[in-house]
């Protein structure tokens, strides 16, 4: 399998590098609306954290760490999250998406997070899955 | 069988890149949507969405449906993947 023949060098610097791809990933969700990026820039970029990773050291290590039931949930709380921001708009009496009535400081800014975090969680665990489910494949 | 399969690709191709004979030409100044949609998000965009990032005002606000429907397609292909790949194994 891969990961297996790497060398000490690749694993350290891979374990090293891992850290600061999320902690990028997560600054491009975050600030999405104001810079570019968003929550599928951001979600391939911690989704490919974690491919990193099992290229390096091995799937069974992101496994230990992540495991495969945990990826489908957060594939679905993604959409849901997606989906929920959507409908507490609905709750409040105005239509699906329509962030204005949210109870903020500054309603439509906050729901368009909402939004980008829900679509960064998902495209994240499916580029994961994906991935996972290609190279376990016999 | 394959023959007429090839005729009906071609001329169904044919007629798509016809249709686009008669489209305006790409960055056209007086294309309809450069004339009202694209100066409708420039200008108020900001005021509307309270967001400095126009792409994502369109992406999530003014097409927030849309957006949906991508994140929906993703989601479906990691279930395709799911269920074709990962449940293969189980039977033998």
């Amino acid at each position: 399998m891969i990961g297996e023949q790497s060398s000490v060098i690749v694993k350290t610097i891979a374990r090293l590098l891992v850290p600061f791809i999320q902690l990028f990933g997560l600054y491009v969700i975050m600030h999405g609306h104001s810079s570019p990026g968003g929550g599928f820039q951001g979600g391939v970029i911690l989704g490919s954290s974690f491919i990193l990773l099992s290229i390096a050291d091995g799937i069974d290590v992101v496994k230990r760490r992540f495991p495969l039931a945990a990826l489908t949930v957060f594939t679905s709380l993604g959409v849901l999250l997606y989906v929920g921001t959507g409908m507490i708009c609905l709750a409040f009496g105005a239509n699906l998406f329509d962030y204005a009535v949210l109870p903020f400081a500054q309603p439509r800014s906050i729901g368009m997070l909402g939004i980008e975090i829900g679509v960064g969680i998902t495209v994240m665990a499916v580029i994961v899955s994906i991935f996972h489910d290609l190279i376990t494949f016999e | 069988m394959k023959f007429i399969h090839l005729i009906a690709t071609g001329v169904t191709g044919l007629l798509l890149a016809f249709g686009t004979v008669e489209m305006p030409e790409f960055g056209d100044p007086t294309a309809p949507p450069n004339q009202h949609v694209s100066p409708r998000y420039i200008e108020d965009s900001f005021a509307e969405t309270e967001v400095p990032n126009m792409v994502t005002a369109v992406l999530a606000d003014y097409r927030s449906y849309d957006t949906l429907g991508e994140v929906t397609v993703i989601y479906t292909a990691a279930l395709a993947c799911l269920l074709i790949l990962r449940g293969k194994r189980k039977e033998d």
